[in-house]
């Protein structure tokens, strides 16, 4: 099994520095450094990697975005890991702190920038520590400051932590809560590349994508691209959860099938259940029925199948479970995270919470799947940011594979519940 | 002026805390976060103080701060648990577990003990849920809940 992110993973002390450098560690900076910092972000682009935090966005393109000759840039990797069912960041900042650090270090010294931030979640808390004292030893050792390695090249990187609010994951919200603001979305355009953080350019990347970056630099490219399929570049970190035997963190090659990743890695379904549904990108993605098990795990093979790879949580649920009900519970999260600017999210999660609601205390009406399917088309692709769309994949997917999970209620004749 | 004052130790430490922003104004969310962990709340008084560290306004203090969910207004108890209930903790059972904890301790979710010790809330999904059903107390994350465990856990702390 190809292993990137995670080969070293559960090493014994991995993440202080002297066995994150025994292991290879802060070897890439001087690869780095000796190359120009085009030359990097060039690299990046070949190696085809794109975004882990969601949206599969190509890094290198995203890098090569920023405005031309505007300083001071700013990155801010987005550690905010809130969408339901992802695990992953938080493993690779517990146990892995410097390998973010490092590809930090290669991202500013490619993209020029001179301050980096790190927005944590307001309940990683405990990490901060971990992810402080990493930062300090790599000061100590003069990875960061003033002209790291004789190159001339200045860089800070501070930790930063949120409050309790899953919209602060969005990259333009992330940006409003770290200059002090409610963490509401901004319009874009301007996209962060040009107008960012403090109105200048800004890359915004992901942990896990970050992480990435030290592999690139020392393996090269090619070797990166050679891994995965033609559009899916490399390695992904699943978090693999729900009703499985083994639940876990699991870094596949992209294009691996997904029975293998449920039956194989997470050892199958809890008790022998059969599989009923699994929600393949996290929680914002449309849910897929057992039988697209050996759909491929990648981008192009999910967007086939009418879902998304998203931040890379394969939530499993066995046939035990009323969809109903899993539904009703991820429609509730997306009203609480509604973050009420705009009309067709506050409103539009609330009612759906509302019909399902009813239709679950058996006083639903025969139209009512009509009724949620008419505002999910109210609010997919035309509210403010895409929180709103991600509260409409869960219940247009769940009436398309399960409709009949929700007629039973219409019948006055419940299926089992969780 | 404010009825609320730092300590030394905080003034130091919010020095630290600008030190990292090239704007004041960044440092709002680490200045709620210190006066929270402090005093379990988050006073009129304390957003006063801070508005005079930013540079802002009181009512902008508070506008932010009634956007995030971790400050709260009312004093919350010495620990307070954070009991997930989204989909990954619904699967494995996390509403049975829920609904035992808040019965232990006498108390509806949302409410805090009267000896002020404890503090139940509900809390979206806390990115550990390959080890579900989960619960966060204070910043301590416990996994793998069972009746058993949480009665263990919550009889340790004092
Ligand atoms: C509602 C919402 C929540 C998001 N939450 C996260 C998150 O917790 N972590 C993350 O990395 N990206 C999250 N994203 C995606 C970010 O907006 C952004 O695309 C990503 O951080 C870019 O980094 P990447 O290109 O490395 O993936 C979220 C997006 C939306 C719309
Ligand atoms: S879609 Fe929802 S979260 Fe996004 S801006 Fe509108 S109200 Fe806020
Ligand atoms: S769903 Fe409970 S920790 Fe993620």
């Amino acid at each position: 099994m190809t292993q990137i992110l995670f080969k070293n993973i559960n090493m014994k002390d991995l993440h202080t520095m002297k066995v994150y450098e025994e292991q290879g560690g802060y070897q890439a900076l001087k690869k780095a450094f000796a190359q120009k910092p085009e030359e990097i972000v060039e690299a990046v682009k070949a190696s085809g990697l794109r975004g882990r935090g969601g949206a599969g966005f190509p890094t290198g393109l995203k890098w090569s975005f920023l405005a031309k000759d505007v300083f001071p840039r700013y990155l801010c990797c987005n550690a905010d890991e809130s969408e339901p069912g992802t695990c992953k960041d938080r493993e690779l900042m517990l146990k892995n702190p410097h390998s973010l650090i490092e590809g930090m270090i290669l991202c500013s010294y490619a993209c020029r920038v001179e301050i980096g931030y790190i927005y944590m979640r307001g309940e990683f808390h405990d990490l901060i520590f971990n992810m402080g004292k990493a930062i300090e030893d790599a000061y100590a050792k003069g990875y960061l400051g003033k002209n790291i390695q004789g190159t001339g090249f200045n860089l800070d990187i501070y930790t930063h932590l949120g409050a309790g609010a899953y919209i602060c994951g969005e990259e333009s919200a992330l940006l409003n809560s770290l200059e002090g603001e409610r963490g509401e979305p901004r319009m874009k355009p301007p996209f962060p590349a040009v107008e960012g953080l403090y109105a200048k350019p800004t890359v915004i990347n992901n942990v896990e994508t970050l992480c990435v970056i030290p592999y690139i630099v020392n393996e090269g490219a090619e070797k990166y691209a050679s891994m995965g399929t033609e559009k899916s570049k490399g390695t992904k970190l699943v978090s693999v959860s729900g009703h499985v035997k083994k639940p876990g963190n699991y870094e596949v090659v992209l294009g691996t099938p997904i029975r293998e990743i449920i039956y194989d890695l997470a050892g199958g379904i809890r008790d022998d259940n059969n599989l009923k549904a699994f929600i393949p990108g996290g929680s914002s993605v449309p849910m897929l029925p057992a039988d697209q098990v050996d759909v491929l795990y990648d981008y192009e093979s999910l967007a086939a199948a009418g879902t998304m790879l998203g931040s890379g949580a394969m939530i499993v649920i066995d046939d035990t479970v009323n969809i109903v009900e899993s539904t009703l519970r991820l429609i509730s999260f997306y009203m609480h995270e509604s973050c009420g600017k705009c009309t067709p999210c506050r409103e539009g999660t609330r009612w759906l919470y509302q019909i399902v609601e009813k239709i679950m205390q058996n006083k639903g009406q025969l139209d009512y799947i009509e009724k949620m399917e008419d505002i999910c088309d109210n609010m997919n692709m035309k509210a403010f940011c895409p929180l709103a769309d991600a509260c409409v994949s869960p219940v247009v997917s769940s009436i398309k594979y399960f409709r009949s999970d929700y007629e039973a209620y219409f019948k006055n004749t419940p299926v089992g519940s969780v | 002026m404010s009825g609320f004052t730092f300590s030394e130790k905080q003034e130091k430490e919010i020095t630290g805390i600008l030190s990292k922003y090239p704007f004041k104004k960044s440092a709002m969310l680490p200045l709620l976060t210190l006066v929270q962990r402090a005093e379990r709340a988050i006073s009129p008084e304390a957003m006063v103080a801070i508005s005079e560290k930013l540079d802002c306004s009181p009512a902008y203090v508070q506008s932010v701060m009634s956007f995030y969910t971790m400050y709260h207004a009312e004093k919350v108890g010495k620990y307070m648990i954070l009991f997930c209930i989204n989909i990954s903790c619904q699967l494995n059972g996390c509403d049975k577990l829920l609904e035992h904890t808040a019965k232990k301790l006498n108390i509806k979710v949302g409410e805090t003990t009267s000896d002020e010790k404890f503090t139940l809330h509900r809390e979206e999904c806390l990115a550990d849920c390959t080890n579900a059903p989960m619960m966060r107390i204070n910043d301590t994350y416990y996994g793998d809940l069972t009746e058993q465990r949480i009665d263990q856990i919550l009889d340790s702390l004092d």
